[in-house]
């Protein structure tokens, strides 16, 4: 379970313009240096005028810090920053499309049970379960269901909160 | 009249408004088809429109304008073509952190991204290359665009500015207050240093015995030049400067070792192999200066002010940085340094200068370095000095000694050979009764030699020296040191005769093919009162020393040339 939180896997948020293009300027940043990104969340705020961005990437942590630096001279970039999990409630929701057989689908259930996660539907021989929780806890129930015929994963990327009177 | 009768304006006007309210002198550039309703209102505006030849042309001129000025370049293109034949140009100013506006025309709002007639994204294209760049949807936001982006353009670190403008938003009619206010919470300018950043750099400077400062561009943007000397002159340092930095602090000074780096002179680069600190000044360290971290400066303190925080940290670890404005951090910096006892140190660089000076032979054929050494001296070192990119380009930076950074164009970060003729024009534009010198090579003129109409037209005195060595001589001298002397693709068989040429446009042409005549008909070129080319024939294989080969530190310095060759 602890090996997805890597010392090399960051999560940044931006808070940034509510504009076109914006999101091509930051990506374009993480491209230049050769940063993979992993995931990729962009969501309005509480202000119409600027949206939120939420990145994963892996990476060598002078590197990430440059590409930080080089988002925020963005002029649509009011904030760039890195959470590190304490500072930070992070989720994530999985959508987990499985193609059962009567032998399999008591397993599936009672294993989606054990991590709170959620069957909201039911077609011919294929389940959909829903998973909320942490991105190590997706990943732990992802690679427990990976044996049953899993047919179509979606993810939805880490979301990030700072914790208390801190902002994200 | 009622406001109901009050003239209806179009978002044509209001930009030209917008652009005269800027203080904008000239706007360089082509029309075409979805500019034609902006250069309509052009026809009665006090704004000079200069026609250019090429639309790269056009942004070397606003280039070359903005750097000799000061003052924030505009350049103007129509959609798809025109707009992509400012891209060289407008990364050449982006790398080196030069104020351009770029007016590009784009196809009309209903055809965006449906592959109209003459359509580019030029915004996406140019994304990687411009500080930041607008996309005009609506005629009532026009005011505000073009005053965020000359504000964007020549603040902090300076960069060109796109903004888009489809044809049917430069029609339609305007309806809002001219007056709006800026709205870009993202932005902010880094002024003075931080008190504490200041006060421990300070701290490290005291105990240096063998200081060096290091100027760049960020030192001739600020206009820190006073601040500099008194910091130079305070401590006793001696400096070095960047092929950009030159002038942001005056090379005649007897504490100037000159330009540091791959051409750079051997005693700059011997000072910095031997210093205890460095103390970079708007410099980025790029790797012409400092061609392998590892080895660079080793065992020296390195320090570093940048307006730009992204450069702290990208090359060198400093041991003490500032961010702000290089003129305000050294105004407080002057204020808790006292003097440091550097007279041996001084007397090893004085050592150095004389043991190693720049120099060049004529015995086998009239050199270009000796040419510039004699337009440095007919000119008294007044002049502004537009260098193109090569060999050229290292001799005029290591042999044009440069007092103020104003007076010195070259392109450093994009190395775009024929960017050096086109920004000359601009700069005479920019400072009509100052000498305006171009020195270009016989490949980089030819590529941007179109513009000689325009110099032409509006009878700009430039003096354009093409230096003739019938090669692509830099590249030539990489393959005879390190290739064998195999030569590719380097030949300029089929040169003109750049005399003819000259004349053809109407420019007086004057030639110079020996040694002997070349100091007279270099001081009739510079005495002549009008546009003069001269054409200057010159030792073919001559190359430019001391140099320091690619991705090595300066302890690789080849001082004069390798005995075996040849």
């Amino acid at each position: 379970m602890a090996n997805t939180d890597k010392k090399d896997i960051h999560t940044i948020s931006f808070l940034v313009a509510n504009k076109p293009g914006v999101l091509v300027r930051v990506a374009l940043a993480f491209a230049k240096r050769g940063f993979n990104i992993d995931s990729l969340v962009v969501s309005p705020t509480t202000n119409a005028k600027f949206s939120r961005m939420t990145i994963t990437a892996q990476g060598s942590p002078e590197t990430l810090e440059q590409i930080i630096k080089q988002t925020s001279k963005l002029i649509d970039v009011i904030r760039a920053e890195e959470h590190s999990e304490k500072e930070t409630i992070h989720r994530e929701l999985a959508l987990i499309k499985l193609k059962h057989t009567p032998s399999t689908k008591p397993i599936i259930l009672k294993q989606a049970e054990k991590f709170k996660a959620k069957l909201i539907s039911e077609e011919e021989s294929f389940l959909i379960i829903e998973h909320l929780g942490t991105t190590a806890q997706l990943d732990e129930l992802e690679a427990i269901l990976k044996k049953y015929n899993v047919v179509e994963l979606v993810r939805s990327g880490k979301l990030v909160i700072a914790k208390g009177r801190d902002s994200t | 009249m009622t406001d109901k009768q009050k003239k209806q304006i179009t978002g044509s006007e209001v930009l030209i408004k917008c652009l005269e309210n800027q203080e904008v002198e000239y706007a360089f550039g082509i029309p075409g088809g979805v500019l034609i309703p902006i250069f309509d209102k052009l026809v009665n505006s006090k704004i000079k429109f200069i026609l250019t030849r090429h639309e790269q042309g056009a942004i070397h001129m606003a280039d070359g304008y903005a750097r000799v000025t000061g003052k924030p370049g505009v350049a103007i293109a129509t959609s798809g073509p025109g707009a992509t034949n400012l891209v060289t140009g407008i990364m050449t100013a982006h790398m080196d952190s030069i104020p351009i506006v770029i007016i590009t025309g784009q196809v009309v709002t209903p055809l965006l991204g449906k592959d109209a007639f003459q359509e580019a994204d030029i915004i996406g294209i140019t994304m990687p290359i411009v500080k930041h760049s607008y996309l005009v949807k609506n005629v009532n936001d026009i005011p505000r665009i073009i005053k965020e982006a000359f504000y964007i353009a020549s603040t902090g670190r300076p960069g060109p500015v796109l903004v888009d403008i489809p044809k049917d938003v430069s029609t339609d009619i305007f309806a809002a207050d001219m007056d709006q206010e800026m709205d870009i919470p993202g932005y902010k300018v880094p002024a003075k240093g931080d008190k504490k950043d200041i006060e421990r750099m300070a701290g490290i400077l005291k105990g240096s015995k063998k200081p060096l400062l290091l100027v760049g561009h960020g030192s001739v943007i600020s206009s820190a030049e006073k601040e500099v000397k008194a910091l130079a002159e305070k401590l006793r340092a001696p400096v070095v400067s960047t092929l950009l930095g030159k002038g942001g602090f005056p090379e005649s000074h007897d504490l100037s070792l000159g330009m540091l780096g791959m051409h750079g002179t051997a005693y700059a680069n011997k000072a910095l192999i031997n210093c205890d600190l460095i103390l970079s000044i708007g410099s980025r360290w790029d790797d012409r200066i400092n061609g392998n971290t590892e080895e660079f400066c080793i065992g020296a303190k390195k320090l570093h002010i940048d307006i730009d925080e992204a450069e702290i940290g990208k090359i060198v670890k400093a041991d003490s940085y500032v961010v702000g404005d290089a003129k305000l951090v050294l105004r407080d910096l002057i204020k808790l340094i006292e003097p440091l006892d550097t007279s041996e140190w001084l007397k090893e660089c004085e050592y150095y200068k004389k043991q190693f000076p720049l120099k060049y032979d004529n015995s086998k054929g009239l050199t270009i370095p000796y040419i510039i050494d004699e337009i440095y001296h007919l000119t008294k070192g007044k002049a502004i000095v537009c260098t193109d990119v090569g060999q050229n380009q290292m001799w005029s930076a290591q042999f044009y000694k440069i007092d103020d950074g104003k007076d010195w164009y070259s392109s450093g970060g994009a190395g775009t050979m024929g960017c050096g003729f086109p920004a000359a024009v601009g700069a005479q534009f920019g400072r009509p009764k100052d000498i305006v010198v171009a020195i270009c090579g016989d490949g980089g003129f030819q590529m941007t030699i179109q513009e000689l109409s325009t110099m032409a037209i509006h009878k700009l005195p430039v003096k354009v020296f093409v230096m003739d060595n019938k090669y692509l001589g830099m590249v030539r001298q990489w393959q005879e040191l390190f290739f064998d002397n195999r030569l590719s693709g380097v030949d300029l068989l089929g040169n003109p005769d750049f005399v003819k040429v000259a004349e053809g446009y109407g420019i007086k042409g004057i030639n110079i093919n020996d040694v002997k005549h070349a100091r007279a008909r270099i001081k009739e070129a510079l005495d002549y009162k009008g546009p003069v080319l001269i054409h200057c024939e010159v030792h073919k294989e001559y190359n430019v020393f001391p140099m320091i080969p690619a991705g090595k530190s300066a302890f690789h310095m080849m001082i004069d040339p390798p005995k075996a060759k040849k």
